[in-house]
């Protein structure tokens, strides 16, 4: 037996293994032996950390010599909604500088919800003579000064994407650092820049790069323009307009058109902000072709766009504002029987007007799962929900994988019989057997944790907010759900009890955020002092929690497991309980 | 969906692998109560419940605060990403006539944040009271020497330059285009910011 291991030369086992990219595989092939793990770690390429604080740079680097393509995430889910306060932590710097000494041959590198200066980007661009791609989603720090430094030293550069990131944009010159030879543009996405870009340099840019797919312009990008740049991009699959909307002048109404029939390839359409209805025909010639959809920014009312949503019969992935109402929606479920992912933005989040804005309800949704049968992903923004429309939407989709519902004003109750929404969830993970996301809203008791807890064996992210009774809700989730791996709750009546009762759960999932709920301080100290692999953060904007009895609840709270220790670059609103908390004294 | 499962025989196994806080012996009826009350509600959202508990909400509450008619928004909810909302404003903003100014303001302690109109108050005095209004709480007299010591809390505004200044200094006019943001703080730590 033991020859077995050594029956093959390391070269053989590399070339097998370089079939495998899952991270999961790749993982579960390292522990095989030690000899397996070797080869292995010679030869993986690629590494995703969910947590930049779960690991340490020189950790990964040890480990894995020659990679060529990282993620990483930084800031919890809940960032996003500002409940994070700045200067948190999420710092790539650290990151950046080890790979730029260790990996010389880095090419791709992908960053979610992380702080990057420019100092990083110019580090990034004068480091990896190769790179290729740089994805920056929902990240901060940088300028278009930092953008400067990759345009100009990146010559492979393959893959630019600023997506949903903060960007301080001091002009639009930037873009013309892109010397004239460079020629390899694949994906551009500049669409969260707000100034506009030298038009000449963009024309320019594009025409110059023959494999460019992926385009996707910012708001400053006037209509009349875009006829223009595409007939310079006639292989496009992937646009996003700026501004949609001008003076329609016959012929930039023809030239649009035109250049839009053009593209043959086009299958992904977004952007269209500031929506004029009379120059949407103008993209009808590829509504056949779309698979993707995003109008989430159109504020155009349900008739035109249920005309145009309605043409698009392939159509797998729309992102629309309530405005498509209840009546698109039915029509959307008759005409695009592909679709899987459907988000629903609300237009009037916060209410000003009396009554609703928009006759969109629950029923739009249940349209959506009764027309659509391939329909697994959902975010729906409404104002009303049923217990019965929830249990028939179940029915109808057990091949739900992700479903986000909100209920925009908290507590909600099930609007026909005034009970509590607990039924109607506990139908949802009932009947989805492969839910992996679930967003909660409306009123909830501690009853729908005990039905999540219980029947949804694959969940791997829970979002709760203003629900359950008490701690017994959290210990549900807690003591259920095997396949947890990051769960965030904010104002909920979720204590000590629950928490500490499945301490060792927490080191099986990623992380864990709680909010405005019932947590002292004194049981965060223990939890760290029990629970080294944990780093438990209490954020505090109030000033130090020793300075507050021990009974006294924390404001926020995130907890993640860690192999790296407590972190070192925490701001003075963020204190690590750690072994050295004492506890009962302060 | 009918489970045998007791809340009992839950809570029985809560104390078989607890990890105990406190001194082995000490009770827990006192951590009991502090886990039930809702720490967090404030009185506007307690009383949203028991209303949507009676009638069918609509989405709003029919009462209103007696502050400013503003709807008190909760901070990061709907959860909605900024630039979409900010998408969305720029848009609205268009329409109306833009001599409006709000201004958020956050109170420590407060669980979420609200909006004033600045161009409503022609004054300190005039905001200083609808602050108090609003938050229900104290502020004290302003003085140049002593800023507004003595009282509990003290008002204080972000200004162009992100610098967190105490409110009353400049003159009003200067006040309403350099103010970003306000913020009342406790007065202990405003101390720092009263000058002595």
């Amino acid at each position: 037996m033991r020859r077995m291991a050594y029956s093959f030369p390391e070269e053989v086992l590399e070339h097998v293994f370089s079939f495998i990219q899952s991270d999961n595989d790749r993982n579960s092939i390292s522990l095989v032996c030690k000899s397996w793990y070797e080869v292995e770690r010679w030869c993986r390429r690629k590494i995703f950390v969910g947590n930049c604080y779960s690991v340490c740079p020189s950790m990964v680097i040890k480990r894995f010599p020659e990679v060529r393509s990282i993620e990483l995430k930084g800031k919890p889910h809940f960032a996003d909604f500002n409940l994070v306060p700045e200067g948190w932590g999420g710092y790539v710097y650290p990151w950046i500088t080890a790979m730029a000494s260790s990996y010389p041959w880095l090419q791709e590198i992908r960053l979610k919800r992380m702080v990057i200066t420019d100092d990083c980007l110019e580090l990034i661009a004068k480091s990896f003579k190769n790179f290729n791609v740089l994805v920056l989603s929902s990240c901060e720090g940088f300028s278009t000064d930092g953008l400067v430094a990759i345009a100009a030293n990146c010559r492979n550069l393959r893959e630019l994407d600023l997506r949903e990131s903060e960007v301080e944009d001091f002009n639009g010159h930037w873009l013309s650092h892109f010397p004239d030879t460079y020629t390899s543009l694949v994906s551009l996405n500049i669409s969260c820049l707000g100034s506009e870009v030298s038009f000449s340099a963009l024309e320019r840019l594009v025409g110059r790069c023959p494999n460019l797919r992926t385009l996707r312009l910012n708001r400053a990008v006037p209509l009349d323009r875009i006829a223009n740049l595409l007939s310079r991009v006639p292989q496009l699959v992937e646009l996003g307009t700026g501004a949609y909307s001008s003076e329609m002048r016959p012929e930039v109404f023809s030239n649009l058109a035109g250049a839009v029939t053009h593209c043959k390839q086009l299958s992904s359409l977004s952007g269209f902000w500031d929506v004029n209805p009379a120059c949407l025909p103008a993209v009808y010639p590829t509504c056949t072709r779309l698979t993707s959809l995003n109008l989430s920014y159109a504020t155009i009312q349900s008739p035109e766009l249920t005309k145009l949503v309605s043409q698009c019969h392939n159509l797998q992935c729309l992102w629309v504002l309530d405005y498509i109402e209840d009546s698109g929606l039915e029509a959307i479920a008759a005409s695009c029987k592909d679709l899987r992912e459907l988000r629903v933005f609300p237009s009037d989040p916060f209410g000003v007007e009396v009554e609703p804005n928009v006759s969109l309800t629950e029923q739009g949704l249940v349209s959506v799962s009764e027309g659509c049968s391939k329909l697994q992903s959902v975010l729906y923004f409404c104002r009303q929900m049923s217990n019965a429309a929830l249990i028939t939407i179940a029915r109808n989709r057990p091949n739900m994988t992700r479903f986000r519902l909100c209920i925009i004003e908290p507590r909600t109750p099930d609007y026909l019989t005034l009970q509590p929404l607990d039924m109607g969830f506990g139908a949802i993970v009932e009947h989805c057997k492969d839910l992996q996301r679930l967003s909660l809203s409306g009123l909830l008791t501690d009853r729908v944790f005990e039905y999540i807890g219980t029947y949804a064996n694959k969940l791997e992210m829970l979002s709760v907010a203003f629900a359950g009774d008490s701690d017994l809700g959290l210990h549900h989730i807690l003591s259920g759900c095997e396949n947890l791996r990051k769960l965030e709750i904010r104002d909920c009546p979720f204590g000590d009890k629950a928490l500490l009762a499945n301490a060792a759960k927490l080191e099986t999932m990623r992380s864990l955020w709680m909010s405005s709920c019932s947590v002292s301080y004194g049981a965060c100290k223990l939890l760290g002092q029990k629970m080294p692999r944990l780093n438990v953060e209490v954020i505090d904007e109030r000033g130090p929690p020793d300075s507050r009895p021990e009974s006294c609840h924390v404001e926020k709270l995130y907890i993640y497991r860690t192999v790296a220790g407590a972190r070192l670059d925490m701001p003075d609103f963020v204190w690590t309980m750690d072994e050295d908390s004492a506890v009962g004294l302060s | 969906m009918e489970n045998s499962t007791t809340n009992y025989k839950i809570e029985l196994n809560f104390q078989a692998t607890e990890l105990r806080l406190g001194l082995p012996g000490s009770d827990e009826p006192e951590k009991r109560s502090c886990i039930k009350s809702n720490k967090r509600a404030s009185p506007e959202v307690e009383e949203s419940v028991t209303k949507s508990n009676c009638t069918s909400s609509d989405g709003t509450s029919d009462e209103q605060d007696s502050a400013p008619p503003a709807k008190a928004q909760i901070v990061g909810w709907p959860p909605i990403r900024s630039y979409r909302k900010n998408s969305l404003q720029t848009k609205e903003s268009e329409q109306t006539d833009g001599t409006a100014m709000f201004m958020k303001v956050s109170m420590d302690g407060a669980p979420y944040l609200r909006k004033i109109d600045l161009k409503v108050y022609k004054s300190y005095p005039e905001l200083l009271k609808a602050l108090k209004i609003m938050f229900k709480c104290t502020i004290g007299e302003y003085s140049e020497r002593e800023g507004y010591n003595g009282s509990e809390y003290a008002p204080t505004y972000e200004d162009k330059d992100g610098d967190w200044m105490l409110v009353g200094d400049v003159p009003w006019d200067m006040f309403i285009c350099s103010c970003k943001r306000l913020r009342i703080m406790k007065g202990s730590e405003a101390k720092g910011l009263g000058c002595l």
